[in-house]
């Protein structure tokens, strides 16, 4: 079986010592999910599969036979940007540009897991079904996800304007968060 | 005999300059650049203080702008390096059999074998010297420092290179090393010199002023190296063209490395074309070191184009950082808090190899009046990695001991320490005496005290909820307007009315190609979709590093100039016939699309008319900038004053920083947005420097031990609470567009404000960076 990255099938590289991020971006050139630290420290390689979040440089690509990977470059609609791609630009959620398609993949898969009612460090009650979702919630999940360039006031804002408020424009990309099951 | 001449040399020289500079400070200011102001600075109601988005953001969130080592070349091999794990000695034996034999290598690269190559120019030992190390690059058996590279394997692919780097062994004969600190101050210690000049001086006399002091302090604060640590790792793409050497790298100096890396390989500067459209974070860090100048030369040797990404340990390795400095600062004040006596003195290491000294001192030159001032700097030698330049040198750990020492004077007098701070704003240049271009530190201490409610603050130690402390803290933040010589611009004006604006200059996320656009299409009168401002190749005009904050005035001052030559080149093609027959260069200026009399716009022609009428299908300019003798006639510096609210655990000493407001006096703000994103950038770094960052070095092994973003701690979202900047927006009427650079001052005065808001919080005085839990327990 073929690994589906943003929709095309690409098949499993011959080395097995090939992770999924070099295999995104040396093998298929798809050079938007960044190399940060190769060793699960920085989030910069974030990408999502079947609709989760993982580092894609801790990731071995034969691991990844038939499972659907959505990069960065598969985010937009043509000429129409992602509404969280929209929102890092206009709140600034960047500077140098380097960790921004992790953080953008990154909040995707954590606006997936608040949804499935997955608890984090800052919720309170462990029991609850629903995540009450906050400023503390979104920090506390996207902690690993380095920004050197000190944005992290704007990637906050942007996540919070896209999923703190109406989720209308998010209808068109639901594809993007959506896991396999 | 040769050492008294050399002396001699040096003196005349010394007073020769300080002629110029007295004649500098002396002359009329018609005679300076920005002498006359800038007249976009009276420009209210162009783009100039607009909010834009950064106009290369959706290529960014695309995933779609490219990086140094994002450039697929044909045939192209991937490097590996490896690093010494000795100090200092020489290679004894390398046993490369293995590697060589496993598949997929093309080249092991030893000093056995690696092409003859000239030295680097160090830094600053001329106008295009980009070298951060005076050593000679794998060209003998030596090592120097523990982590030099010492081999470098090419493959086919990355795998198969780095497999093959592993099978490496390497024996060394090692010699005796000096790694700790405190053995190298008891070898003695040399006063450091930073741009030229001796971190030295003496004003008055301080020990008279301290003995007589009414109330004083004396203290010592110590602060840790630290790494720039920018998420893209040290990258370039290299490839050779039979004499002429293609270079894609993340670079803060295009035209720099291109010079330097022709001195390097004994070609002319024109056969090394350096580009660098994005930079994935500088902060200092992305300058010419010996990955570039190792892919080049294993490209070289085997004829193929060269991907070479460090490792995260390897930039660790390679690429130097701001190194520890130990800081006496005392205070001698009168009753009314006066100063009567200001002491910056300590230490700093740096290897044998690089001179960068981490220069503390420099606050102490711009931000108070002193009855008698002394700084003096000097440098110890450890056998390490070349220190080098990191975000505010000098400013960003010089402010944390100078701000912290004046919180503990205030303490001491119960004083507001704001109020001590304004009681003490000098009139002119504590150092040259030469008068402020512009300076209000006070307005930006006063908005923000209200603004942050700084009167809200109580006594030390005085207010708990529940197990948080929680303390307010304030300090200055300081850092100067510089302009380095060489700036160049040029202008191509199409007939379509449009302008491609090329300089090489550097975009690595301050929304240098934003902002200037804006300023740009201001400054010719034309809507933003007409103005293409392209930077980052060193085949472009003019020599502007990103580096000093400086970026901002030297393509301000190249644009001005270019602007010039373009209006004096339009005027002569408009001829007799047009409306603006007979004005002179200085009386019209870009409007409405065209050129018009700056009193009478009725008088005007488009763009696109007078080119049409001359039957020009385009018109190709260059101006270069003035040299740079603005900083010598006026004290040109920004300010700010930093807030901050803390909150100290009780129980186990955790540190929470509750929030922060940035207040600064940097000249008019070219893009809010951006600016407010750079300023927020350096006070998130200076957190890190106050409470995580910190480069291990272990003194006995002279080697990093955390050279990795899972031990090197930097702040992450959670550490970060909602930053609020404020700015005074008073024009520089001698900078160009009235901005100063906004890039470092940020990080500035941040550890002491922290630093300060924990003793307000605990009562508890933490003199020693970074500021973690365990000091406090």
């Amino acid at each position: 079986m073929p690994i589906h990255v943003n929709g095309s099938a690409v098949s499993v590289p011959d080395d097995p010592r090939v992770s999924l991020l070099d295999l995104l971006r040396e093998g298929l050139h798809l050079t938007g999910t960044k190399v940060g630290c190769n060793q699960g420290a920085c989030g910069a390689c974030t990408v999502l599969v079947d609709g989760e979040r993982i580092l894609s440089c801790l990731a071995l690509a034969v691991q990844y036979d038939g499972r659907e990977i959505t990069t960065v470059e598969g985010l937009a609609e043509g000429d129409t940007l992602h509404p969280l791609q929209a929102a890092f630009v206009d709140h600034d959620g960047f500077q140098c540009g380097y960790c921004t398609p992790g953080q953008i993949c990154s909040a995707i898969g954590m606006a997936g897991e608040i949804e499935r009612g997955m608890p984090s460090h800052v919720t309170q009650d462990l029991a609850t079904e629903t995540i009450a979702i906050s400023r503390g919630e979104f920090q506390e999940r996207m902690s690993g996800n380095l920004c050197r360039c000190g944005a992290h006031n704007g990637i906050i804002d942007a996540i919070s304007g896209v999923y703190a408020g109406d989720r209308g424009a998010l209808e068109r990309f639901a594809h993007v968060a959506e896991s396999a099951e | 005999m040769s050492n008294i001449l050399q002396d001699a040399k040096n003196a005349v020289q010394g007073v020769a300059q300080m002629v110029m500079q007295k004649a500098v400070q002396l002359a009329p200011d018609s005679f300076i650049p920005g002498g006359r102001p800038d007249p976009l600075i009276r420009e209210q109601h162009g783009n100039v203080g607009k909010p834009l988005s950064r106009l290369d953001g959706p290529q960014k969130v695309r995933g779609a702008a490219p990086f140094a080592a994002e450039f697929a070349l044909d045939r192209m091999l991937y490097a590996s390096v490896a690093f010494s794990t000795v100090v200092r000695g020489r290679i004894s034996r390398i046993d490369m059999a293995a590697a060589e034999a496993a598949p997929g290598v093309a080249l092991v690269m030893t000093h056995l074998n690696a092409p003859r190559m000239a030295k680097v120019p160090l830094l600053m030992s001329k106008p295009k010297a980009a070298g951060g190390i005076d050593l000679p690059i794998m060209q003998d058996d030596r090592v120097h420092w523990s982590g030099q590279p010492i081999a470098l394997v090419l493959a086919e692919t990355q795998e198969q290179a780095d497999h093959a780097r592993s099978l490496l062994r390497f024996e060394y004969e090692t010699e005796p090393a000096v790694t700790a600190f405190a053995a190298a101050k008891a070898l003695g210690t040399e006063t450091g010199q930073f741009m030229g000049q001796p971190l030295k001086m003496e004003r008055g006399d301080t020990a008279k002023g301290l003995a007589l002091a009414q109330y004083k302090v004396d203290r010592t604060y110590t602060t840790p190296r630290h790494s720039h640590n920018a998420i893209e790792l040290h990258a370039c793409t290299v490839a050779w063209d039979g004499d002429t050497l293609r270079v894609h790298d993340a670079s803060q100096m295009v035209a720099h490395t291109a010079w330097s890396l022709a001195q390097v390989f004994g070609i002319e500067e024109g056969q090394v074309h350096v580009t660098s459209p994005f930079v994935g974070g500088g902060f200092g860090g992305k300058g010419l070191w010996w990955h570039q100048v190792l892919a080049a030369a294993a490209a070289k040797l085997t004829e193929r184009p060269v991907r070479l990404t460090l490792s995260r340990e390897g930039v660790h390795r390679v690429v130097g950082g701001r190194t520890c400095t130990e800081q006496r600062v005392a205070i001698g004040a009168r009753a009314d808090g006066t100063f009567d006596a200001l002491v910056h003195t300590g230490t700093v290491v740096i290897s044998r190899h690089n001179p960068m000294p981490e220069p503390f001192i420099l606050p102490v030159m711009s931000a108070y009046a002193s009855g008698s001032l002394k700084f003096d700097l000097e440098v110890a030698h450890i056998d390490m990695l070349a220190n080098t330049f990191m975000r505010a040198p000098g400013e960003a750990v010089g402010t944390f001991a100078l701000e912290c020492a004046v919180d503990e004077l205030a303490v001491e007098m119960g004083m507001d320490p704001i109020e001590l701070r304004l009681k003490n704003e000098p009139e002119k240049d504590p150092v040259t005496g030469a008068p402020p271009s512009q300076r209000d530190t006070a307005k930006a201490f006063r908005d923000g005290a209200e603004r942050f409610g700084w009167s809200k603050r109580g006594a030390p130690a005085s207010r708990r909820e529940g197990e948080w402390q929680i303390g307010m803290g304030v300090a200055t933040a300081c850092y100067p307007y510089h302009r380095m010589p060489g700036g160049a611009a040029r202008m191509t004006l199409g007939q379509d009315g449009s302008v491609v604006v090329e300089i090489a200059a550097h975009e690595m996320g301050m929304g240098t190609m934003t902002a200037h656009t804006q300023v740009v299409a201001d400054r010719l009168g034309l809507p933003l979709d007409k103005v293409d401002f392209r930077y980052g190749d060193s085949f472009q005009p003019g020599m502007v590093m990103a580096g000093g904050s400086q970026q901002t005035a030297s393509i301000g001052f190249s644009i001005i100039a270019a602007q010039r030559e373009l209006v004096t080149e339009l005027l002569k093609l408009a001829g007799n016939s047009s409306p603006l027959a007979g004005l002179a260069a200085d009386e019209v200026g870009g409007v409405n699309r065209g050129l018009g009399k700056l009193d009478d716009p009725d008088r005007h022609e488009s763009y696109a008319s007078i080119l049409s009428r001359a039957q020009r299908d385009e018109l190709v300019v260059e101006g270069s900038a003035p040299p740079p003798i603005e900083v010598q006639h006026w004290s040109m510096h920004s300010h700010g004053a930093m807030f901050c609210e803390v909150g100290v655990n009780g129980v186990t000493g955790e540190v929470r920083v509750q929030r922060f407001l940035g207040s600064f006096d940097c000249g008019r703000i070219l893009n809010p947005k951006t600016a407010a994103s750079q300023f927020r950038g350096g006070i998130i770094m200076g957190l890190g420097l106050a409470l995580m960052e910190e480069t291990q070095f272990d003194e006995r092994l002279g080697r990093i031990m955390n050279p990795s973003l899972a031990e090197y701690h930097v702040p992450v979202h959670m550490d970060v609470p909602e930053i609020d900047v404020i700015w005074t927006d008073i024009p520089d009427p001698h900078a160009p567009m009235g901005a100063r650079g906004i890039g470092e001052i940020g990080i500035t005065g941040v550890g002491a404000a922290v630093a300060n808001a924990i003793f307000n919080a605990t009562g508890r005085r933490v003199r020693d960076l970074p500021i973690t839990l365990d000091k406090l327990l």
